[in-house]
């Protein structure tokens, strides 16, 4: 299963598409797990999806973990639908690891495809690669992939539970199945009067055959898909009883804290823990190596969580820096600025000759853009807490990715993957940097030093923002073509910067990474503009600092530069910048209404009344697609005169992700991934001086804070499509949103995150 | 061994007094409502009350709560953790949750000096609570419908 896993996934990173054998794979369905759902008294597993409590009681499995994007409600309100169950009485349950809880969506949007093609190559790369995860694949919370991913499989499972409980209720009364109706729990046979709920018919229903197929209901007919219902969490979360990572504390605990090599990558060459070892409550210090992307470092345990930080500060460790240490953040930028004059690199995108194109326009203009690291800073720091004992081990982890999670402790530990029962936590943010495991990894390999105890490893704010897998950096290099009448007529774009893929692969699989990586240039070469000529292409530069999934990922830089340079064609060629982007859009109408709607909303073209202080205000717009989902903005910004502080006073977002699901869930969302986006572009970098991360707490690297925080309006457009993403689409407009205001307010045109005025 | 009020209890405690509160209360009491975030003060996830007043618990001692009352998220009440709790769900608040602890703790401590508190107050009170969910907008609404219903109920 291993080989066959990492054959396919290096086949997906190397050409995108697949090559492999169906014939040895067990037939296609997602409804039934290997092994049956773990039950309490009185409890019937449906499916691998559901089970029904005789007390009514209606438990969801959870596949995808919470990090507050709303999973836990918007998921449940999907099978709850087709079950036509009592909402009040539904809860969910952290799912185990399975193959039907794959991902089968966010592989299948990694392939490097345009969204406009609708060829035959595209659809069997898609289907094959959807064929190959459901069997090999694996669990991931990312890509705003959740709803995607299981729209279907989730109102299967609740209509087919549906019809197990209709079908046992027909047999209890002996009356067709058809004249079954069903109303929030309640079964009902109009014609004799006889009904019971759920819960008394649940163990007859689970002795029915499965259905071979069912019906899922007409849109029109939906109760909750659709309506903004409030999420199943907030009491929990606003009464401190919601439990996290760190707040898993099994009896016998012991705390481990971590303090790893402040070069990245480097390792512990020899430690000195007496002084350590001498304080109160210290049971152990031992040295760990880096894993999976990680740092190797030392880890003190203790019976408490404040011994087990006194202890580590104490321990005096002679560290092994390795590669790393040559890399300033600096030259590294300059490495990538120097590989865009090389004009090699991978095309992802042409239309028409570009080159010629360009040879032929009467002028063009031309400029270059960048972006920083950037590091997640979780609120939650990272942590995981293991048991290790007799062969066997439990974890306790805020993951993503539990089954890469769950094979990561049994390779430490030396035991197999079903050895492991993994918990998945609730997790304190996530934005990707919990699809990492290094953090998990690294508490296996502490909790081997002392079997038979649960220990929580756990970092410093301080360890986490060094040591974080960061945004890679990024830079391009635009330009636009016009004929004498200032017409459009070429555009390309050329970016260079680190592979997030091949660097995963390396880490997670020691599979060569090679060949194109859509995370790199995705946003840049996938949008709906009509490009009358166009070349769009990366080149991939390797840098031994590592690089990971970052909240709308590639998106995240290239939407700046991408709506950064459309404002700047639109400038040169004397357009509005709505104007000019309407006259790219002819065959796009969801993009060109959802960029007219922000438009309208904002009132693009009106007087805005000064700020407070009397600081002239101006708007900025900026429209971008990512995972599925349409999103313009248009910003309101000043500048206050004094110290030249960029104020965003307002955001209009307008959004076309579909079938809009909760539209609770998505404006919380899109309040969410603006800010995420907005505290970036204002302040995000992280910077490296000799492989060590110069930034170690919220006083050197700022997040916005409530009093910088704009008021945000957010518009769902209705839709009958499929769903699409909502947890991400919302980060990558704000940044040239705010840029373009900056620009009509000061002419100053910013091209280089984060955002500072000369 | 020391002996500390916390949530209304006489508790008695094993830490040393340079241990900050917040280490206490996750570790020797497991009462792992109130978050660890940055250490230094700058996030505001460890907020608690001291005497009523708000404070940032990873940085405080403990010693610095003799004869004193220490109030976490799980033992505040009255009528404006109420009004917000209410506020906070009708809302819907919380995304991740690990920070709202913290903001409802240094709301909480806003509403009772300040029933009805202006933006500019909100501001004031708020700006040293981090949310990476960017709850923020929400916060806002939620301290202004709670301050209508507060003022309500008293």
């Amino acid at each position: 299963m291993v080989s066959r896993r990492r054959i396919l996934l290096g086949t997906l990173g190397v050409t995108g598409a697949l090559v492999l054998g169906w014939s040895a794979m067990p037939p296609r369905q997602r409804l039934r797990t290997s092994q049956p759902l773990p039950t309490r008294a009185g409890q019937q597993g449906l499916n691998g999806w559901v089970k029904i409590g005789s007390d009514d009681s209606v438990t969801i499995m959870l596949a995808k973990s919470e990090m507050g994007q709303g999973v836990s409600t918007a998921l449940a309100m999907l099978l709850a639908e087709e079950l036509d169950a009592d909402w009040s009485r539904v809860s969910t349950e952290t799912a185990p690891v399975d193959r039907i809880y794959n991902n089968l969506a966010t592989v299948v949007d990694g392939l490097p495809f345009h969204f406009d093609d609708q060829g035959g190559i595209k659809r069997f790369a898609g289907w094959m690669t959807a064929k190959t995860m459901r069997e090999m694949g694996l669990m991931v919370t990312g890509g705003s992939s959740s709803i995607k991913d299981l729209w279907r499989p989730m109102r299967e499972a609740g209509a087919s539970a549906r019809a197990m409980l209709v079908a046992a209720a027909a047999q209890a009364w002996g009356v067709p199945a058809a004249e079954i109706g069903v109303q929030a729990g309640v079964l009902r046979h109009a014609a004799s009067g006889k009904q019971a709920r759920f819960g008394e018919m649940a163990a007859q229903a689970a002795t029915q055959s499965l259905p071979g197929n069912v019906m899922l209901k007409d849109p029109a007919k939906f109760t909750l898909i659709g309506k903004p219902t409030p999420r199943r969490d907030s009491a929990a979360k606003s009464d401190g009883s919601a439990r996290f990572g760190l707040d898993m504390l099994p009896p016998g605990l012991v705390y481990a804290s971590i303090v790893m090599c402040p070069t990245l990558g480097g390792s512990v060459a020899s430690f000195d823990a007496k002084a350590a070892g001498a304080l109160p409550g210290v049971q152990k210090v031992v040295a760990v190596p880096g894993l999976r992307g990680g740092t190797g470092g030392i880890a003190a345990l203790a019976d408490t969580p404040w011994h087990a930080m006194q202890a580590a500060k104490q321990v005096t460790v002679q560290w092994d820096h390795g590669p790393a240490a040559a890399v300033d953040s600096a030259a590294l930028m300059q490495q990538l600025k120097t590989t865009l004059d090389q004009d090699s690199g991978f095309s992802y995108y042409r239309a028409n000759d570009a080159a010629a194109a360009m040879a032929g326009a009467a002028r063009f203009i031309t400029a270059d853009y960048s972006a920083p690291l950037l590091a997640h800073s979780t609120l939650e720091p990272q942590n995981c807490t293991v048991l290790f004992k007799d062969g066997t081990a439990t974890v306790w982890a805020p993951t993503q990715v539990p089954d890469i999670a769950r094979g990561a402790v049994a390779q430490v530990l030396g035991i197999a993957a079903e050895q492991v029962d993994m918990q998945v936590t609730l997790l304190g943010g996530g934005f990707g940097r919990r699809l990492e495991v290094d953090f998990i990894a690294q508490a296996a390999a502490v909790a081997k030093e002392l079997p038979g105890k649960p220990v929580q490893s756990f970092w410093s704010r301080e360890q986490d923002m060094t040591h974080d897998i960061y945004r890679p950096p990024c830079v391009a290099r635009y330009k636009a073509g016009f004929d004498s009448k200032g017409q459009l007529v070429a555009w390309q774009a050329h970016s260079a910067g680190p592979s997030i893929v091949h660097q995963y692969l390396k880490r997670q699989w020691n599979l060569p990474g090679a060949g194109p990586d859509k995370t790199t240039v995705e946003g840049a070469f996938d949008n709906p503009y009509e490009w009358p000529a166009a070349r769009i292409s990366h080149d991939i530069v390797e840098t031994p600092v590592p690089v990971g999934f970052w909240r709308s990922v590639g998106h995240s830089h290239q939407a700046f530069f991408k709506e950064s340079f459309v404002d700047e064609a639109a400038q040169a060629a004397r357009q509005d910048p709505l104007a000019f982007r309407e006259s790219l859009l002819k065959q796009h109408p969801r993009h060109l209404r959802v960029l007219r709607r922000a438009a309208e909303l904002a009132g693009w073209g009106s007087e805005l009344a000064p700020a407070a202080d009397g600081a002239k205000k101006m708007r900025g717009i900026a429209l971008h697609q990512s995972f599925g989902s349409i999103v313009a903005q248009v910003a309101e910004v000043s500048v206050a005169a004094a110290d030249k502080q960029i104020r965003v006073h307002r955001v209009v977002a307008v959004i076309d992700c579909g079938l809009a699901i909760n539209p609770n869930i998505i404006r919380q969302q899109m309040e969410s991934a603006i800010v995420f986006g907005l505290g970036a572009a204002l302040y995000g970098e992280i910077t490296l001086s000799k492989g060590q991360v110069q930034q170690s707490n919220f006083h050197q690297q700022a997040m916005l804070r409530l009093n910088e925080c704009p008021v945000i309006e957010t518009e769902i457009m209705p839709s009958a499509e499929p769903p699409e993403g909502v947890g991400e689409p919302g980060t990558p407009p704000i940044a040239p949103a705010v840029a373009n205001a900056l620009f009509a307010l000061t002419g100053q045109r910013l091209r280089n995150l984060p955002l500072r005025l000369a | 061994m020391s002996t500390l009020n916390i949530n209304g209890k006489p508790v008695e405690v094993k830490a040393e007094p340079d241990t900050p509160i917040l280490w206490l209360l996750r570790g020797e009491l497991q009462l792992t409502g109130t978050k660890f975030g940055c250490g230094m003060a700058l996030c505001g996830a460890c907020t608690v009350h001291l005497d009523g007043e708000p404070i940032r618990s990873c940085v405080t001692p403990i010693s610095a709560a003799a004869g004193k009352n220490i109030t976490t998220i799980e033992g505040v009440q009255g009528p404006q953790i109420e009004a917000l709790r209410k506020a906070w769900v009708a809302i819907d608040v919380p995304q991740c949750g690990y920070c709202q602890s913290g903001q409802l703790m240094s709301a909480c401590a806003l509403l009772t000096k300040t029933p009805q508190p202006s933006d500019g107050q909100i501001d004031e009170a708020m700006s040293g609570n981090l949310c990476r969910c960017g709850t923020y907008p929400r916060i806002r609404a939620a301290i202004h419908q709670a301050a209508g219903g507060a003022q309500k109920t008293a």
